[in-house]
Protein backbone atom coordinates (compact mmCIF):
# COMPACT_ATOMS: atom_id res chain seq x y z
CA UNK A 1 0.00 0.00 0.00
CA UNK A 2 3.20 2.12 0.74
CA UNK A 3 3.94 1.71 -2.56
CA UNK A 4 1.05 1.25 -4.58
CA UNK A 5 -0.81 4.62 -3.74
CA UNK A 6 2.60 6.55 -5.06
CA UNK A 7 3.02 4.50 -7.92
CA UNK A 8 -0.34 4.70 -8.78
CA UNK A 9 -0.56 8.86 -8.31
CA UNK A 10 3.22 9.08 -10.68
CA UNK A 11 1.38 7.18 -13.28
CA UNK A 12 -1.81 8.74 -13.56
CA UNK A 13 0.13 12.09 -13.24
CA UNK A 14 2.76 11.54 -15.83
CA UNK A 15 0.48 10.04 -18.14
CA UNK A 16 -2.03 13.01 -17.87
CA UNK A 17 1.08 15.53 -18.28
CA UNK A 18 2.27 13.62 -21.59
CA UNK A 19 -1.39 14.26 -23.22
CA UNK A 20 -1.42 17.62 -22.21
CA UNK A 21 1.07 18.35 -24.49
CA UNK A 22 -1.10 17.22 -27.38
CA UNK A 23 -4.85 18.14 -25.93
CA UNK A 24 -4.90 22.36 -27.01
CA UNK A 25 -8.42 22.23 -24.80
CA UNK A 26 -8.77 23.89 -21.01
CA UNK A 27 -7.45 22.72 -18.55
CA UNK A 28 -4.39 21.21 -20.24
CA UNK A 29 -2.51 24.18 -21.60
CA UNK A 30 -2.46 25.97 -18.17
CA UNK A 31 -1.80 22.88 -16.42
CA UNK A 32 2.32 22.74 -16.12
CA UNK A 33 2.16 26.17 -14.44
CA UNK A 34 -0.95 25.80 -12.34
CA UNK A 35 0.38 22.56 -10.89
CA UNK A 36 4.41 24.12 -10.96
CA UNK A 37 2.55 26.65 -7.96
CA UNK A 38 1.14 23.51 -5.79
CA UNK A 39 4.34 22.16 -6.53
CA UNK A 40 6.19 25.68 -4.50
CA UNK A 41 3.07 25.66 -2.22
CA UNK A 42 4.26 21.71 -0.95
CA UNK A 43 7.80 23.08 -0.96
CA UNK A 44 6.82 25.85 1.74
CA UNK A 45 5.75 23.14 3.73
CA UNK A 46 8.39 20.80 3.51
CA UNK A 47 10.94 23.44 4.21
CA UNK A 48 9.69 23.14 7.89
CA UNK A 49 10.49 19.59 7.53
CA UNK A 50 14.10 20.03 6.38
CA UNK A 51 14.58 23.24 8.63
CA UNK A 52 13.07 20.86 11.46
CA UNK A 53 16.27 18.01 10.60
CA UNK A 54 18.70 20.77 10.54
CA UNK A 55 18.04 21.98 14.03
CA UNK A 56 17.50 18.12 15.70
CA UNK A 57 20.99 16.77 13.76
CA UNK A 58 22.99 20.14 14.81
CA UNK A 59 21.64 19.66 18.62
CA UNK A 60 22.63 15.85 18.25
CA UNK A 61 26.14 16.24 17.50
CA UNK A 62 26.67 19.26 20.25
CA UNK A 63 25.04 16.78 23.08
CA UNK A 64 27.62 14.24 22.04
CA UNK A 65 30.73 16.88 22.16
CA UNK A 66 31.20 16.28 18.66
CA UNK A 67 34.78 18.06 17.63
CA UNK A 68 33.21 20.69 15.80
CA UNK A 69 30.70 22.00 18.04
CA UNK A 70 31.83 25.54 17.21
CA UNK A 71 30.77 25.72 13.61
CA UNK A 72 27.46 23.82 14.98
CA UNK A 73 26.86 26.51 17.39
CA UNK A 74 27.10 29.29 14.61
CA UNK A 75 24.87 27.04 12.87
CA UNK A 76 22.01 26.91 15.23
CA UNK A 77 22.77 30.58 16.46
CA UNK A 78 22.54 31.81 12.89
CA UNK A 79 19.52 29.75 11.80
CA UNK A 80 17.57 31.03 15.42
CA UNK A 81 18.68 34.55 14.73
CA UNK A 82 17.74 35.03 11.25
CA UNK A 83 14.63 33.56 12.28
CA UNK A 84 13.82 36.17 14.71
CA UNK A 85 14.87 39.04 12.85
CA UNK A 86 13.04 37.78 10.33
CA UNK A 87 9.67 36.94 11.93
CA UNK A 88 9.58 39.84 14.22
CA UNK A 89 10.91 42.29 10.97
CA UNK A 90 13.38 44.01 13.56
CA UNK A 91 14.84 47.23 12.52
CA UNK A 92 11.13 48.28 10.93
CA UNK A 93 7.74 49.33 11.83
CA UNK A 94 5.70 45.93 13.28
CA UNK A 95 3.11 44.92 10.14
CA UNK A 96 3.17 41.04 9.68
CA UNK A 97 2.95 39.96 6.27
CA UNK A 98 5.17 42.67 5.23
CA UNK A 99 8.06 42.69 2.97
CA UNK A 100 11.12 41.55 4.84
CA UNK A 101 13.27 42.88 2.06
CA UNK A 102 12.61 46.55 2.76
CA UNK A 103 15.75 48.80 3.12
CA UNK A 104 16.99 49.37 6.58
CA UNK A 105 15.85 46.15 8.08
CA UNK A 106 18.19 43.96 9.93
CA UNK A 107 16.86 40.94 8.10
CA UNK A 108 18.01 42.82 4.63
CA UNK A 109 21.46 44.44 6.43
CA UNK A 110 22.66 40.94 7.21
CA UNK A 111 21.54 39.30 4.17
CA UNK A 112 23.56 42.36 2.10
CA UNK A 113 26.46 42.56 5.15
CA UNK A 114 26.93 39.15 5.73
CA UNK A 115 25.33 36.22 3.78
CA UNK A 116 25.98 37.75 0.48
CA UNK A 117 29.38 38.52 0.76
CA UNK A 118 30.28 34.95 2.15
CA UNK A 119 28.22 33.40 -1.16
CA UNK A 120 30.59 35.54 -3.78
CA UNK A 121 33.29 34.69 -1.71
CA UNK A 122 32.57 30.92 -2.15
CA UNK A 123 31.84 31.35 -5.77
CA UNK A 124 35.22 33.47 -5.86
CA UNK A 125 36.90 29.97 -5.14
CA UNK A 126 35.45 28.63 -8.46
CA UNK A 127 38.56 30.91 -10.49
CA UNK A 128 41.26 28.96 -7.95
CA UNK A 129 39.38 25.74 -9.04
CA UNK A 130 39.27 26.40 -12.68
CA UNK A 131 43.12 26.77 -13.30
CA UNK A 132 44.02 23.72 -11.48
CA UNK A 133 41.57 21.22 -12.95
CA UNK A 134 42.75 23.11 -16.13
CA UNK A 135 46.38 22.32 -15.24
CA UNK A 136 45.55 18.43 -14.90
CA UNK A 137 43.55 18.55 -17.69
CA UNK A 138 45.71 19.76 -20.42
CA UNK A 139 48.90 18.09 -19.70
CA UNK A 140 49.87 16.32 -22.93
CA UNK A 141 50.28 12.77 -21.40
CA UNK A 142 49.21 10.94 -24.93
CA UNK A 143 47.72 12.15 -28.36
CA UNK A 144 44.12 12.86 -27.33
CA UNK A 145 45.27 15.07 -24.47
CA UNK A 146 47.69 16.62 -26.70
CA UNK A 147 44.87 17.62 -29.18
CA UNK A 148 42.71 19.05 -26.64
CA UNK A 149 45.66 20.98 -24.96
CA UNK A 150 46.14 22.83 -28.66
CA UNK A 151 42.44 23.34 -29.21
CA UNK A 152 42.07 24.61 -25.71
CA UNK A 153 45.07 26.91 -26.14
CA UNK A 154 43.34 28.23 -29.77
CA UNK A 155 39.72 28.98 -28.03
CA UNK A 156 41.48 30.61 -24.97
CA UNK A 157 43.15 32.70 -27.37
CA UNK A 158 40.77 33.18 -29.66
CA UNK A 159 38.99 34.90 -26.41
CA UNK A 160 41.35 37.42 -26.18
CA UNK A 161 42.40 40.77 -28.22
CA UNK A 162 45.86 39.33 -28.48
CA UNK A 163 44.28 36.20 -30.58
CA UNK A 164 43.40 38.38 -33.25
CA UNK A 165 46.88 40.64 -33.40
CA UNK A 166 49.14 37.45 -33.57
CA UNK A 167 47.58 36.45 -36.47
CA UNK A 168 46.14 39.26 -38.30
CA UNK A 169 49.46 39.86 -40.51
CA UNK A 170 48.68 37.02 -42.23
CA UNK A 171 47.63 37.22 -45.87
CA UNK A 172 43.62 36.12 -46.92
CA UNK A 173 44.97 33.02 -48.69
CA UNK A 174 46.27 31.37 -45.15
CA UNK A 175 42.66 32.82 -43.77
CA UNK A 176 42.37 29.07 -42.38
CA UNK A 177 45.67 29.56 -39.40
CA UNK A 178 43.94 32.61 -38.16
CA UNK A 179 42.92 32.37 -34.92
CA UNK A 180 39.58 33.95 -35.51
CA UNK A 181 39.10 31.80 -37.92
CA UNK A 182 40.41 28.10 -35.83
CA UNK A 183 38.31 29.56 -32.46
CA UNK A 184 35.18 29.86 -34.83
CA UNK A 185 35.56 26.56 -36.52
CA UNK A 186 36.46 24.55 -33.34
CA UNK A 187 33.44 25.93 -31.68
CA UNK A 188 30.90 25.01 -34.24
CA UNK A 189 31.86 21.95 -35.69
CA UNK A 190 33.16 19.43 -33.27
CA UNK A 191 31.94 21.17 -30.15
CA UNK A 192 28.66 21.11 -31.94
CA UNK A 193 28.52 17.89 -33.04
CA UNK A 194 29.72 16.76 -29.13
CA UNK A 195 27.62 18.67 -27.59
CA UNK A 196 24.16 17.59 -30.04
CA UNK A 197 25.44 13.93 -29.53
CA UNK A 198 25.40 14.01 -25.50
CA UNK A 199 21.88 16.06 -25.78
CA UNK A 200 20.35 13.75 -28.03
CA UNK A 201 21.28 10.83 -25.73
CA UNK A 202 20.27 12.88 -22.49
CA UNK A 203 16.93 13.32 -25.09
CA UNK A 204 16.52 10.13 -25.33
CA UNK A 205 17.77 9.09 -21.53
CA UNK A 206 14.71 11.30 -19.79
CA UNK A 207 12.09 9.92 -22.08
CA UNK A 208 13.13 5.97 -21.43
CA UNK A 209 13.88 7.22 -17.75
CA UNK A 210 10.07 8.95 -17.27
CA UNK A 211 8.30 6.01 -18.89
CA UNK A 212 10.38 3.70 -16.63
CA UNK A 213 8.98 5.96 -13.92
CA UNK A 214 4.84 5.95 -14.92
CA UNK A 215 4.94 2.40 -16.12
CA UNK A 216 6.50 2.11 -12.18
CA UNK A 217 9.59 -0.33 -13.47
CA UNK A 218 11.89 2.37 -11.90
CA UNK A 219 10.85 2.42 -8.10
CA UNK A 220 14.39 2.48 -6.70
CA UNK A 221 13.43 5.91 -5.54
CA UNK A 222 10.92 4.66 -3.55
CA UNK A 223 13.27 2.04 -1.69
CA UNK A 224 13.29 -0.83 -4.68
CA UNK A 225 11.51 -4.26 -4.56
CA UNK A 226 11.45 -5.15 -0.60
CA UNK A 227 7.25 -4.62 0.03
CA UNK B 1 -8.73 26.66 -8.44
CA UNK B 2 -8.68 28.52 -11.92
CA UNK B 3 -7.70 25.22 -13.47
CA UNK B 4 -10.88 23.32 -11.97
CA UNK B 5 -12.80 26.77 -13.09
CA UNK B 6 -11.74 26.88 -16.71
CA UNK B 7 -12.73 22.82 -17.16
CA UNK B 8 -16.41 23.75 -15.60
CA UNK B 9 -16.25 26.60 -18.25
CA UNK B 10 -15.24 24.59 -21.10
CA UNK B 11 -17.83 24.20 -24.30
CA UNK B 12 -17.07 21.40 -26.64
CA UNK B 13 -17.77 23.43 -29.50
CA UNK B 14 -15.19 25.94 -29.01
CA UNK B 15 -11.69 24.07 -28.91
CA UNK B 16 -9.97 21.49 -31.22
CA UNK B 17 -9.42 18.79 -29.22
CA UNK B 18 -5.90 17.41 -30.96
CA UNK B 19 -2.96 19.85 -31.39
CA UNK B 20 -2.13 18.71 -34.73
CA UNK B 21 0.83 20.70 -35.74
CA UNK B 22 2.98 18.35 -33.13
CA UNK B 23 1.32 15.28 -34.62
CA UNK B 24 4.84 14.42 -35.73
CA UNK B 25 6.15 14.18 -32.05
CA UNK B 26 3.30 12.31 -31.21
CA UNK B 27 4.36 9.63 -33.38
CA UNK B 28 7.85 9.69 -32.67
CA UNK B 29 6.86 9.61 -29.37
CA UNK B 30 4.57 6.86 -29.88
CA UNK B 31 7.45 4.77 -31.86
CA UNK B 32 9.79 5.26 -28.94
CA UNK B 33 7.13 4.09 -26.00
CA UNK B 34 6.49 1.09 -28.46
CA UNK B 35 10.23 0.09 -28.88
CA UNK B 36 10.60 0.25 -24.84
CA UNK B 37 7.59 -1.70 -23.65
CA UNK B 38 8.60 -4.08 -26.20
CA UNK B 39 11.73 -4.42 -25.18
CA UNK B 40 10.78 -4.67 -21.15
CA UNK B 41 8.08 -7.24 -21.55
CA UNK B 42 10.27 -9.35 -23.56
CA UNK B 43 12.64 -9.12 -20.74
CA UNK B 44 10.41 -9.65 -18.02
CA UNK B 45 9.76 -12.84 -20.45
CA UNK B 46 13.10 -14.09 -19.43
CA UNK B 47 15.40 -13.11 -22.53
CA UNK B 48 18.92 -11.82 -21.53
CA UNK B 49 19.85 -8.75 -22.34
CA UNK B 50 23.24 -7.47 -21.94
CA UNK B 51 24.35 -3.88 -21.64
CA UNK B 52 28.21 -3.18 -22.61
CA UNK B 53 30.16 -2.06 -19.12
CA UNK B 54 29.92 1.57 -18.00
CA UNK B 55 33.67 2.18 -16.42
CA UNK B 56 32.24 4.94 -13.77
CA UNK B 57 29.23 2.21 -12.95
CA UNK B 58 32.11 -0.54 -12.18
CA UNK B 59 34.36 2.01 -10.13
CA UNK B 60 30.71 1.99 -7.49
CA UNK B 61 31.47 -1.30 -5.35
CA UNK B 62 35.39 -0.60 -5.79
CA UNK B 63 34.92 3.27 -3.99
CA UNK B 64 32.69 1.58 -1.38
CA UNK B 65 34.85 -1.01 -0.59
CA UNK B 66 38.00 1.38 -0.19
CA UNK B 67 36.43 3.67 1.96
CA UNK B 68 35.07 0.31 3.90
CA UNK B 69 39.09 -0.61 3.90
CA UNK B 70 40.18 2.80 5.23
CA UNK B 71 37.84 2.96 8.17
CA UNK B 72 36.17 5.88 6.30
CA UNK B 73 33.05 7.71 5.40
CA UNK B 74 31.04 7.55 1.71
CA UNK B 75 29.37 10.96 0.56
CA UNK B 76 26.93 10.49 -1.64
CA UNK B 77 25.30 13.76 -3.65
CA UNK B 78 22.49 14.02 -5.17
CA UNK B 79 22.51 17.05 -7.30
CA UNK B 80 21.50 20.77 -6.18
CA UNK B 81 18.02 20.17 -8.06
CA UNK B 82 14.48 19.68 -6.04
CA UNK B 83 12.65 16.16 -6.62
CA UNK B 84 11.11 17.93 -9.55
CA UNK B 85 14.12 17.48 -11.65
CA UNK B 86 14.90 14.04 -13.61
CA UNK B 87 18.41 14.03 -12.52
CA UNK B 88 17.49 14.21 -9.23
CA UNK B 89 15.29 10.94 -9.28
CA UNK B 90 18.48 9.09 -10.99
CA UNK B 91 20.69 10.01 -8.38
CA UNK B 92 18.28 9.00 -6.04
CA UNK B 93 17.95 5.63 -7.53
CA UNK B 94 21.92 5.45 -7.98
CA UNK B 95 21.83 5.87 -4.11
CA UNK B 96 19.49 3.13 -3.38
CA UNK B 97 22.21 0.86 -4.96
CA UNK B 98 25.05 2.49 -3.10
CA UNK B 99 22.81 2.50 0.28
CA UNK B 100 22.81 -1.59 -0.09
CA UNK B 101 26.52 -1.54 -0.58
CA UNK B 102 27.42 0.62 1.97
CA UNK B 103 24.78 -1.62 4.49
CA UNK B 104 26.55 -5.02 2.79
CA UNK B 105 30.60 -3.41 3.92
CA UNK B 106 29.22 -1.71 6.75
CA UNK B 107 30.78 1.68 5.48
CA UNK B 108 29.51 4.78 6.71
CA UNK B 109 27.47 6.79 4.58
CA UNK B 110 26.86 10.58 4.77
CA UNK B 111 24.44 12.43 2.09
CA UNK B 112 23.77 16.19 2.69
CA UNK B 113 21.02 17.73 0.87
CA UNK B 114 20.01 21.23 -0.35
CA UNK B 115 16.10 20.29 -0.42
CA UNK B 116 13.91 19.04 2.40
CA UNK B 117 11.71 17.27 -0.47
CA UNK B 118 15.22 15.43 -1.16
CA UNK B 119 16.01 14.41 2.30
CA UNK B 120 12.71 13.07 2.82
CA UNK B 121 12.91 10.58 -0.13
CA UNK B 122 16.61 10.22 0.17
CA UNK B 123 16.21 9.16 3.78
CA UNK B 124 13.44 6.55 2.38
CA UNK B 125 15.45 5.01 -0.24
CA UNK B 126 18.32 4.71 2.62
CA UNK B 127 15.90 3.05 4.89
CA UNK B 128 14.42 0.96 2.37
CA UNK B 129 18.03 -0.32 0.68
CA UNK B 130 19.22 -1.62 4.55
CA UNK B 131 16.01 -3.34 5.29
CA UNK B 132 16.08 -4.81 1.53
CA UNK B 133 20.12 -6.29 2.41
CA UNK B 134 18.93 -6.97 6.42
CA UNK B 135 20.46 -4.57 7.99
CA UNK B 136 18.51 -2.04 9.58
CA UNK B 137 20.22 -2.07 12.87
CA UNK B 138 22.88 -0.22 10.80
CA UNK B 139 20.43 2.73 9.44
CA UNK B 140 20.00 6.08 11.09
CA UNK B 141 17.60 8.87 9.77
CA UNK B 142 21.05 11.46 10.61
CA UNK B 143 22.50 9.65 7.14
CA UNK B 144 20.73 11.92 4.78
CA UNK B 145 20.49 15.95 6.56
CA UNK B 146 19.39 18.47 4.94
CA UNK B 147 22.19 21.95 4.98
CA UNK B 148 20.54 24.84 3.12
CA UNK B 149 18.42 25.66 -0.01
CA UNK B 150 21.32 28.22 -0.62
CA UNK B 151 23.65 27.62 -3.68
CA UNK B 152 26.71 28.50 -2.18
CA UNK B 153 25.96 27.92 1.38
CA UNK B 154 25.36 24.30 0.37
CA UNK B 155 28.67 24.19 -1.46
CA UNK B 156 29.85 25.66 1.70
CA UNK B 157 29.03 22.53 3.88
CA UNK B 158 30.13 20.45 1.58
CA UNK B 159 33.55 21.50 1.23
CA UNK B 160 33.61 21.47 5.34
CA UNK B 161 32.39 18.29 5.65
CA UNK B 162 34.89 16.91 2.66
CA UNK B 163 37.92 18.50 4.62
CA UNK B 164 37.38 17.71 7.92
CA UNK B 165 35.67 14.26 7.71
CA UNK B 166 38.05 13.26 4.39
CA UNK B 167 35.67 10.68 2.67
CA UNK B 168 37.20 8.01 0.92
CA UNK B 169 34.59 8.10 -1.73
CA UNK B 170 32.60 10.79 -3.24
CA UNK B 171 29.45 10.52 -5.56
CA UNK B 172 27.63 13.43 -7.18
CA UNK B 173 25.05 11.80 -8.87
CA UNK B 174 22.47 14.81 -10.05
CA UNK B 175 21.87 18.17 -11.46
CA UNK B 176 24.45 20.32 -10.92
CA UNK B 177 25.47 24.28 -11.30
CA UNK B 178 28.63 26.11 -10.80
CA UNK B 179 29.34 24.51 -7.14
CA UNK B 180 30.64 21.05 -9.64
CA UNK B 181 33.98 21.79 -9.89
CA UNK B 182 34.37 23.75 -6.73
CA UNK B 183 32.86 20.38 -5.23
CA UNK B 184 35.10 17.81 -7.48
CA UNK B 185 38.58 19.84 -6.78
CA UNK B 186 38.19 19.38 -3.30
CA UNK B 187 37.23 16.03 -3.32
CA UNK B 188 40.64 15.52 -5.70
CA UNK B 189 42.56 17.56 -2.90
CA UNK B 190 41.23 14.93 -0.13
CA UNK B 191 42.17 11.73 -2.48
CA UNK B 192 38.97 10.56 -2.55
CA UNK B 193 38.04 8.02 -5.28
CA UNK B 194 35.48 10.22 -7.25
CA UNK B 195 32.14 9.28 -9.82
CA UNK B 196 30.08 11.95 -10.91
CA UNK B 197 27.17 11.92 -13.37
CA UNK B 198 24.96 14.36 -14.87
CA UNK B 199 22.77 15.64 -17.48
CA UNK B 200 23.98 19.05 -17.65
CA UNK B 201 26.30 19.34 -20.78
CA UNK B 202 27.84 22.76 -19.39
CA UNK B 203 29.23 20.79 -16.22
CA UNK B 204 30.60 17.69 -17.98
CA UNK B 205 33.54 19.19 -18.68
CA UNK B 206 34.41 20.19 -15.03
CA UNK B 207 33.52 16.80 -13.85
CA UNK B 208 35.70 14.96 -16.89
CA UNK B 209 38.54 17.19 -15.65
CA UNK B 210 38.67 16.67 -11.95
CA UNK B 211 37.28 12.95 -11.22
CA UNK B 212 38.04 9.73 -11.78
CA UNK B 213 35.03 8.60 -13.17
CA UNK B 214 32.07 10.65 -15.38
CA UNK B 215 28.60 9.40 -16.52
CA UNK B 216 28.06 11.30 -19.14
CA UNK B 217 24.65 12.34 -19.73
CA UNK B 218 22.44 9.35 -20.65
CA UNK B 219 24.45 6.82 -18.61
CA UNK B 220 23.44 8.47 -15.04
CA UNK B 221 19.59 7.56 -16.12
CA UNK B 222 20.80 3.38 -17.00
CA UNK B 223 22.78 3.98 -13.69
CA UNK B 224 20.41 2.60 -11.75
CA UNK B 225 19.31 -0.06 -14.19
CA UNK B 226 22.98 -1.00 -14.60
CA UNK B 227 23.70 -1.77 -10.74
CA UNK B 228 20.27 -3.62 -10.08
CA UNK B 229 21.25 -5.52 -13.20
CA UNK B 230 16.70 -5.52 -12.86
CA UNK B 231 15.62 -7.39 -16.42
CA UNK B 232 12.84 -4.75 -16.88
CA UNK B 233 14.68 -2.05 -16.98
CA UNK B 234 17.81 -3.38 -18.76
CA UNK B 235 14.95 -3.70 -21.22
CA UNK B 236 14.05 -0.32 -21.22
CA UNK B 237 17.57 0.63 -22.10
CA UNK B 238 17.68 -1.61 -25.08
CA UNK B 239 13.95 0.31 -26.28
CA UNK B 240 16.24 3.36 -25.57
CA UNK B 241 19.09 2.25 -27.96
CA UNK B 242 16.29 1.64 -30.95
CA UNK B 243 15.29 5.64 -30.20
CA UNK B 244 19.38 6.19 -30.34
CA UNK B 245 19.57 4.35 -34.19
CA UNK B 246 16.60 5.93 -35.49
CA UNK B 247 18.23 9.29 -34.47
CA UNK B 248 21.45 8.22 -36.10
CA UNK B 249 19.52 7.62 -39.31
CA UNK B 250 18.20 10.58 -39.28
CA UNK B 251 21.10 12.53 -38.96
CA UNK B 252 22.60 10.62 -41.75
CA UNK B 253 19.38 11.28 -44.15
CA UNK B 254 19.69 15.03 -43.52
CA UNK B 255 23.38 15.39 -43.71
CA UNK B 256 22.98 13.71 -46.94
CA UNK B 257 20.13 15.79 -48.01
CA UNK B 258 21.76 19.30 -46.99
CA UNK B 259 24.84 18.72 -48.89
CA UNK B 260 23.09 17.45 -51.82
CA UNK B 261 21.25 20.66 -51.86
CA UNK B 262 24.81 22.42 -51.27
CA UNK B 263 25.99 21.14 -54.29
CA UNK B 264 23.94 20.77 -56.95
CA UNK B 265 21.38 23.10 -55.94
CA UNK B 266 18.28 20.78 -56.62
CA UNK B 267 14.94 22.27 -55.96
CA UNK B 268 13.64 19.03 -55.73
CA UNK B 269 16.18 17.76 -53.05
CA UNK B 270 15.56 20.77 -51.31
CA UNK B 271 12.02 20.49 -50.82
CA UNK B 272 12.59 16.73 -49.57
CA UNK B 273 14.91 18.31 -47.40
CA UNK B 274 12.49 21.01 -45.94
CA UNK B 275 9.93 18.52 -45.23
CA UNK B 276 12.79 16.14 -43.49
CA UNK B 277 13.33 18.71 -41.20
CA UNK B 278 9.72 19.44 -40.60
CA UNK B 279 9.65 15.87 -39.59
CA UNK B 280 11.67 16.65 -36.69
CA UNK B 281 10.55 20.19 -35.40
CA UNK B 282 9.08 21.00 -31.98
CA UNK B 283 6.29 23.31 -32.84
CA UNK B 284 5.92 24.92 -29.89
Amino acid sequence: MKKRVPLIIIFCVGTLFVLAIFLPFPPFPAMEGEVSVWFDILKGFAFVLGGGNLIRVTADKIRKGHPDRFYLWVTLVGFFGMLVVGLLQLGGPIAPGGDFTTEGLWFRRIYDGIFAPCMAAIFSTLAFFVSSAAYRAFRAKNREATILLIAAFVILLGRTPLGNSLTAWLPDFLNFLKIPWLFEKILMYPNTAGQRAILIGIALGIISNSLRLILGVERSYLGGERS
Amino acid sequence: MSLFLSVLTLSPLNYEYFAFDKINLFVILILLVTAILFFVLKARRGKTLSIRKIAGLEAVEEAVGRATEMGKSVLFVPGSRDLDDLQTLAGLSILGSVARMTAQYEARLDVPVNRSLVMAAGQETVKEAYLAVGRPDLYRPEMVHYITDEQFGYVAALEGIMVRERPAACFYMGAFLAESLILAETGNSIGAIQVAGTAMPVQLPFFVAACDYTLIGEELFAAAAYLSQDRRMMGSLKGQDVGKAVAMFAIVIGSLLATIVALTGSSFVGSLFRAFIRLFALNY
